[in-house]
């Protein structure tokens, strides 16, 4: 723990404002998500034993690995902001394209097992889920349309991370001025978040 | 604490929140082999919780934010939480 005094220190620098509006679009997109919770949990009580049933279908050794693979690009995109504060511009762009590659390692784990599941016959719509039980249905509907989304979230936060590399390169991201490169993180974070939950919502509570 | 950005976290707290992050998930999938029906929901929730308190004070800073940011961030999960629980008062004794 240490500190310095950098440009963020100075009033109007504009870097408290940029935070706190990080934060807000956040809670936007905390509620986003809350309201597919909120459809989860309701169905949930309602079909505990469909979603039960489903839930063991689910892979939860690539579930795992997803979840390791997501925390540890979440610690490197942290290191990468504590590393730009120290000056260390190589070590910090490194970071980032390690924090991009997880992500995109993420991805490919989704790609593989959205695929299995839809070559098995089992897809929104599907004439084999249709045959299935409600609850069933409804648990793979969630399941699509909640891991969809969060994964799109991580499409776009490898984006974004990719510009923040292209920055911190041309040191328009640099020790005095990081505020881009913290609300990238924080971005990164809320879709860790997001996972945490995902995880054993599909993949353990069986 | 300085709520102006000067706080810059160390390699070795991020590290260690690290190992936290990955013992709680080896936790959780161990519990969930358990077969704890009954509780199972509710213990996997807790320990997710745990681990996204843990990247909201620290990987998200949060533990060193001033009060106002704090308030905010602590509303809006009160607010999640006050429309998932009344929603279940409708849903359990309709």
């Amino acid at each position: 723990m240490e500190t310095t005094k950098s440009r963020a220190d100075e009033p109007g620098s504009g870097y408290e404002g940029a935070k706190l509006g990080m934060w807000f679009f956040l809670i936007t997109e905390l509620l986003f998500f809350g309201g597919m919770f909120l459809l989860y949990s309701v169905y949930r009580s309602k079909y505990s034993q469909d979603f039960h049933t489903a839930a063991l279908e689910e892979n939860l050794l690539l579930g795992s690995i997803n979840t390791v693979i997501l925390i540890t690009s979440s610690f490197t995109m942290a290191l990468s902001i504590t590393a730009i504060r120290k000056g260390n511009k190589q070590l910090s762009s490194l970071l980032q394209a390690g924090t991009m590659l997880m992500g995109g390692i993420f991805l490919v784990n989704k790609y593989f097992e959205w695929s299995a599941k839809i070559s098995h016959g089992i897809y929104p719509d599907s004439v084999l889920l249709l045959k299935r039980s409600s609850g069933e249905i409804l648990f793979y509907g969630l399941y699509y349309v909640m891991t969809g989304i969060h994964a799109l979230h991580v499409i776009i936060g490898i984006g974004v991370i990719g510009v923040m590399l292209f920055f911190t390169r041309r040191e328009i991201i640099n020790r005095e001025s990081f505020v881009k490169l913290e609300n990238t993180g924080l971005y990164w974070h809320f879709v860790d978040i997001i996972w945490i939950y995902l995880f054993p919502l599909f993949y353990l509570v069986t | 604490m300085e709520t102006d950005g000067s706080h810059i976290t160390g390699y070795k707290t991020y590290a260690l929140i690290w190992g936290l992050l990955l013992l709680l998930t080896a936790a959780t999938i161990t519990v969930a082999q358990m077969h704890f029906t009954q509780y199972a929901v509710l213990i996997s929730l807790v320990i997710a919780s745990v681990k996204a308190l843990l990247v909201l004070a620290f990987f998200m800073h949060l533990r060193y934010e001033g009060a106002f940011l704090k308030g905010v961030v602590f509303l809006a999960i009160i607010a999640l939480t006050a429309i998932i629980g009344l929603t279940f008062v409708d849903v359990w004794y309709r």
